[in-house]
């Protein structure tokens, strides 16, 4: 601000302007976007961005989005304490975790005619309300993140245990037996371990210190019912 | 009204004298006593407050503007600066009593904030209540104390749905799960909802002293027990441990309700009708689970598979052979079992 443009009709002028002195004290918010002229060089350029978005090609967007996804995806995988997830929530990534997982717990639709349309809304309304429920039981516990953050992360930390369910359809191609149920037992545990120990480290900054107990108990809850869908299924 | 003004539109910072005070309570939007002469004019809204110090802001806008138009000419930045920056000082007011405005609304209709207080628990409590929710305490004269929590309930409403889930063992459930999944929740909440609803009816009708959010986790708590018994005896498939457990431990949580409930209510029938239907309705829920239930799910299996699943008997159950992949630890448990179960019969 102190740089402002100089009044074009006084070229050359270098006596001090008291009123730039006086600026300095006068607090203007800053998202009030500036009439007229734009006096901050910095500040037009971020609104020069933020419209071209628009003119960009698809391709551009999508696969700006699908960085974004594909990095929280790394941050679920080695979580470390970052607000990565935190800051820049997004509900993509959450939506095809839930997506793929709800399609892959199906059963094939020639075995009988209650199958796939009723097993693809309960796996996905459980996963959805699921979230909800424990977005909500750590509001009222007292956390200070917002409803869709939570809902975020909790969607993220859903991936190892889609990779547990990877990992379990190849398993029952082999075989079956007390081996093939041991493996998949330890893969699901594993797994369901991991996303517990990632949403906790992303969640548990959010809440007052002596209640991490409590905001994380219901996320155990949830993880261990996907499990047990994961690991009771079979093709 | 000008003077009054005057200082309100120059200390912006509040470092002004009484009516620094003044510009806060506006923009707290509490105080409805703006300006003796306006009191009866104003609804209390808080769009006319801003309304009225916008008109004032203008009029002093322009007696400044008046002022400065001399020494101000040519200062082009200067002078929008100030008045550019006083509009916007005023569109920030009014911005923030709109969105003051459109919260309040919001929060009259969407408000779980009215839930806070009953989630204001540190895990060591929870711990302790879930402890004396299996000790009955025999103070009748006195009313006892119910914690007026409701996370402790909700979470173990929560935690036995997981039970029932994790009951449920043969292996080809995924389409059961989905079934099943809205089954074991509608029961637990239904039982713990409506229990609580109708045995609040009956308090009422008895003169007991309790009020629903009290029922709600007094019969929360109740139902630590049923975890406790369901997820020992959904592993060990013994029917004498099952009854034992559900005497002992069943029976020592009812006998808690009970003595709260006989604590707060005054005349020997009413005890009885009160107490009695507790305590029936709850021994009997842990009955249901575990036998009827089973006999649901076993229903919903055969008519969805055809009954190669062995109906259930009265004697200590195997876990079904025609699971193959946990036939090597369910032959475990059921030599385990019978073993017990010889060595209990022998005596």
């Amino acid at each position: 601000m102190a740089e402002a443009a100089e009044s074009p009709g006084e070229p050359g002028t270098t006596s001090p302007r008291p009123l730039f002195a006086g600026l300095s004290d006068i607090s203007i918010s800053q998202d009030i976007p500036v009439e007229g002229e734009i006096t901050i060089p910095m500040r037009s350029r971020i609104r020069e961005f933020d419209s071209s978005t628009l003119n960009e090609s698809v391709q551009n967007t999508i696969m700006r989005d699908l960085k974004a996804v594909g990095k929280k995806f790394m941050h679920v995988l080695y979580p470390r304490k970052s607000n990565t997830l935190l800051r820049d929530w997004d509900l993509w990534g959450p939506l095809v975790l839930c997506v793929t997982l709800a399609l892959m717990l199906q059963r094939g639709s020639a075995d009988s005619e209650n199958d796939g349309g009723p097993q693809f809304a309960e796996v996905f309304v459980i996963i959805w309300f699921g979230a909800v429920t424990i977005t909500l039981n750590s509001k009222l516990l007292g956390g200070n993140i917002s409803f869709f953050q939570s809902l975020c992360v909790l969607g993220y930390c859903i991936l190892p245990l889609t990779v547990a369910l990877l990992v379990c359809r190849l398993v029952l191609l082999a075989k079956p037996g007390p081996i093939n149920f041991i493996v998949r037992l330890f893969v699901v545990i594993m797994m369901f371990a991991w996303s517990i120990v990632a949403s906790t480290a992303f969640l548990a900054d959010s809440q007052p210190p002596n209640r991490k107990a409590l905001a994380v108990y219901p996320v155990f809850l949830f993880y261990f019912v996907i499990s047990w869908m994961i690991l009771t299924f079979t093709p | 009204m000008a003077t009054t003004a005057t200082p309100a539109g120059g200390s912006r910072n509040g470092t002004g004298p009484e009516w620094g005070g003044f510009e806060e309570n506006i923009q707290g939007g509490g105080s409805a006593v703006i300006d003796m002469e306006n009191m009866d004019d104003t609804s209390g809204s808080s769009f006319e407050d801003m309304g009225e110090l916008h008109q004032r802001l203008r009029e002093e806008e322009v007696d400044a503007d008046a002022a400065a138009a001399e020494e101000e000419d040519g200062e082009f930045l200067g002078m929008k600066g100030f008045k550019g920056q006083l509009s916007r000082q005023v569109a920030d007011q009014m911005w923030q009593a709109g969105k003051r405005q459109a919260s309040r609304a919001f929060s009259l209709y969407a408000n779980i904030d009215i839930l806070r207080p009953y989630f204001d628990v540190e895990p060591a409590q929870v711990r302790s209540r879930l402890l004396e929710s299996m000790i009955p305490i025999k103070m009748v004269n006195f009313p006892q104390k119910i914690a007026g929590e409701l996370y402790g309930p909700l979470m173990l409403v929560f935690t036995l749905v997981a039970i029932l889930l994790h009951g449920m063992k043969t292996s080809d459930t995924i389409i059961r799960e989905g079934t099943l999944m809205g089954t074991a929740i509608g029961t637990c909440f239904g039982y713990w909802l409506g229990v609580s609803s109708f045995i609040y009816f009956l308090a009422y009708l008895c003169n007991a002293q309790i009020t629903m959010l009290q029922m709600l986790a007094l019969l929360g708590y109740g139902l630590f027990g049923h975890c406790i018994v369901l997820l020992i005896t959904y592993n060990i498939h013994l029917h004498a441990l099952f009854y034992l457990f559900w005497l002992l431990v069943g029976g020592l949580s009812t006998l808690r309700m009970v003595a709260v409930l006989v604590s707060r209510t005054v005349g020997p029938t009413q005890r009885l009708l009160l107490c009695g239907t507790l305590a029936a309705l709850h021994m009997l829920f842990l009955l249901y689970l575990h036998f009827a239930y089973h006999k649901v799910v076993e229903g919903i299996l055969d008519t969805l598979e055809g009954p190669n699943i062995p109906p259930m008997q009265r004697v200590p159950r195997d876990i079904p052979a025609v699971l193959p992949a946990a036939r090597l630890p369910a032959t475990v448990l059921n030599t385990t079992v019978k073993a017990v179960e010889v060595t209990l019969r022998s005596h």
